[in-house]
């Protein structure tokens, strides 16, 4: 059975063209690049070209780019180091609809003492900017908010936020994960202090991530160690991983084009696909100002995880906002922040694309998936005809 | 990614007996959209007072389908009050076993059950007995109660999974603590130390270890210690009398006063002087 993978924001396939570029370090290359000798400084040769690489793909300088494990790391780093650099300041602020990796950061860091501010957003996902301006104090160490919604694919206005939060001498971390590589960016442009990246979402390797801190924002290290990315993240590299996500990331440079447009519209033929012949379903999120790649639907009055299963009997792969998906009993907190109605929250998929997806993929759900509705609908005891 | 057994996914793909009995002698209807699943329950009566036809409709998760089938087909043949004494772990064994986490569509299916029995008989409308302890959820003291014994659960987490009660925001975690404490012999047994605590109650929490444990103390060598606020974890305090012309204040304050808050009230409480 073929496997229709539309869970990109999940992750993402291995380009064969960053497994080409890491095999070598692997295998033949497998010095430190910290080593002294030629052989280990061909390495870090290689590791300095990847920070490169990456760097000019946000827009940054290469020392401005730390290689770091995951995703999650980034965002550790980057809200420990604001706060780290302003011990007198114990505010610090994010929304309500952030990914777990800063989320739980944050609800950890209340318990510790910190006084946090969750900001909310309204019923299409988009960010309350009045009750942000209002939030931000003396005492505010840091402000943490998300480029693009994993779930619903919804963009902050983060160019808008970033000098409205730095005018007022205040850390702005952005937690770009699901953006990157899908919509242009240039953090110089934007104005952020720190962004968090992750290899996996753009066709790099998991277990390795990156974090840009602008030249000048005080930074103090979360892994203390060696003298590894100049001393602010100890742990010996990890090489190949590295050399993939450069080498991703010259890719996505290439392709941001192609999902602006192609992506973008298999992305819209399959949202219309399945709104035209699911009746009761609808689009979570602005549509307006949305990643290219996602749509999250609601089909009311049935259940996710049901859907899902059904569909993975046909090799379809997607994701859930159901309770019953989450590991809790309560649906998404993302959906719940923007007030879904619980009819239609239990009953969301996430279909997120990538560059890799056809034509006749998208075809081929839209094909499938409305029987399937109908089926559970035909067991649900709220479905009215 | 849950491990569904085969039978699991025979039901929940192939599910026996989707619909309504038209002419339904017992209905059952339990669970809501919001709790995200729902069960309806309607069986028909031959004439020997045996369960003739069973039909179901759904709406839940994969496993909550497949009990439901499985009910049906259980209990098809059965009299009354043979069918009466079918319970969730019946319906889990049917379906040769439920995940931990999703035991709870098994008890839907034998309250669906019930509540259709006493249906027929003609039996009130039976409101959700004792008190609500999971407000998330809306389950009382006597379900969580009734789970715990039948099922021998031993944990917060056990019932959660058996009746969802305590998986929302958790407030009622101590209550069903001390349900499965009772259910379980134990007297009420010296409470440990909740994790978590609103801001009430750990107010209230911090004032009381104040005038209990610390002002005694304070008052024996002529000082005092007043509470002056607190905000999250940290406790902001004002002292009198010797002790704020004590030159050993700061040891008092912190050796003393922030240790005794931290091992009585919350491990994580910073005492800070107001001056």
């Amino acid at each position: 059975m073929d496997v229709v993978y539309v869970d990109n924001n999940a992750t993402t396939r291995v380009a064969p063209e960053v497994i080409e570029a890491m095999l070598p370090y692997f295998g033949q290359w497998f010095g430190n690049p910290s080593s002294m000798h030629t052989f280990g400084g061909t390495v870090g040769r290689k590791l300095q070209e990847a920070r490169e690489k990456t760097a000019a793909f946000i827009g940054a300088q290469p020392e401005e780019i730390i290689f770091t494990g995951c995703g999650t790391e980034s965002d550790s780093t980057a809200i420990h180091a604001a706060i780290a650099s302003n011990p007198e300041k114990k505010h610090i602020l994010t929304s309500r609809v952030e990914h777990p990796a800063v989320k739980n950061l944050f609800e950890h860091l209340s318990k510790k003492g910190y006084r946090t501010t969750f900001i909310p957003v309204d019923r299409q996902g988009r960010l309350d900017m009045e009750a942000l301006e209002k939030s931000l104090t003396e005492d505010t160490a840091v402000v943490s908010l998300m480029w693009a919604n994993n779930e619903t694919g919804v963009l902050f206005p983060i160019e808008t936020i970033a000098p409205m939060v730095r005018d007022r001498g205040i850390v702005f971390h952005t937690d770009a994960v699901q953006a990157v590589g899908k919509i242009p960016m240039d953090v110089k442009a934007a104005g952020v202090d720190m962004l968090s990246l992750s290899g996996h979402k753009i066709h790099a390797p998991k277990g390795v991530g990156a974090l840009y801190v602008r030249k000048g924002v005080k930074y103090s290290p979360f892994l203390i160690g060696g003298h590894q990315e100049r001393g602010r993240r100890g742990g010996t590299e990890n090489v190949a991983s590295i050399i993939g996500m450069g080498r991703a990331c010259e890719l996505a440079a290439d392709h941001l084009k192609m999902q602006s447009e192609r992506v973008r519209g298999l992305r819209d033929k399959l949202e219309k696909g399945l709104l035209d012949a699911v009746p009761k379903s609808m689009v979570n999120g602005d549509r307006e100002n949305r990643l290219p790649n996602t749509t999250n639907i609601s089909f009311e009055y049935v259940e996710g995880e049901s859907i899902l299963l059904m569909m993975d009997r046909l090799g379809i792969c997607a994701s859930s906002g159901s309770a019953c998906t989450s590991g809790s009993l309560e649906p998404s907190h993302v959906l719940r922040a923007m007030g879904v109605p619980f009819t239609a929250a239990h009953g969301s998929i996430r279909f997120s694309l990538s560059i890799y997806n056809t034509e006749q993929e998208i075809d081929f759900i839209i094909e499938k998936l409305p029987p399937i509705i109908a089926k559970l609908r035909e067991m649900s005891p709220f479905w009215k005809p | 990614m849950w491990e569904y057994t085969d039978k699991v996914k025979d039901h929940f793909l192939n599910p026996r007996n989707v619909g309504v009995i038209e002419d339904a002698d017992g209905i059952g209807e339990v669970g809501s959209l919001a709790c995200g699943d729902a069960l309806k329950l309607t069986f028909k009566l031959d004439e020997t007072q045996r369960i003739k036809d069973a039909k179901f409709q759904t709406f839940g998760c994969a496993s909550a389908i497949a009990s439901s089938s499985a009910l049906t087909e259980m209990i098809k043949g059965l009299t009354l009050d043979e069918a009466a004494k079918v319970t969730n772990e019946d319906i889990a064994q049917y379906l040769g076993g439920l995940p931990k986490e999703k035991m709870h569509c098994s008890v839907m299916g034998r309250d669906a059950l019930e509540k259709a029995i006493a249906y027929y008989r003609g039996e009130a409308e039976k409101k959700p007995e004792g008190r609500i302890v999971c407000e998330c959820f809306g389950v009382t003291d006597m379900e969580i109660e009734r789970a715990v014994r039948e099922n021998n659960l031993q944990t917060i987490e056990d019932v959660t999974d058996y009746v969802k009660a305590g998986g929302g925001c958790g407030n009622c975690h101590d209550a069903i603590q001390e349900i499965i404490d009772a259910v379980r012999g134990k007297g009420p047994v010296p409470k440990e130390k909740p994790l978590r605590l609103t801001n009430i109650q750990k107010i209230k929490l911090i004032e009381e270890t104040l005038d209990r444990e610390i002002k005694p103390a304070l008052k024996k060598d002529g000082g005092d210690i007043e509470l002056v606020d607190v905000d999250g974890d940290r406790v902001f305090v004002k002292l009198h009398g010797t002790c704020a012309t004590c030159a050993a204040s700061q040891v008092t304050l912190k050796g003393y006063v922030e240790s005794k808050l931290q091992e009585l009230v919350l491990p994580q409480l910073v005492v800070e002087e107001v001056q």
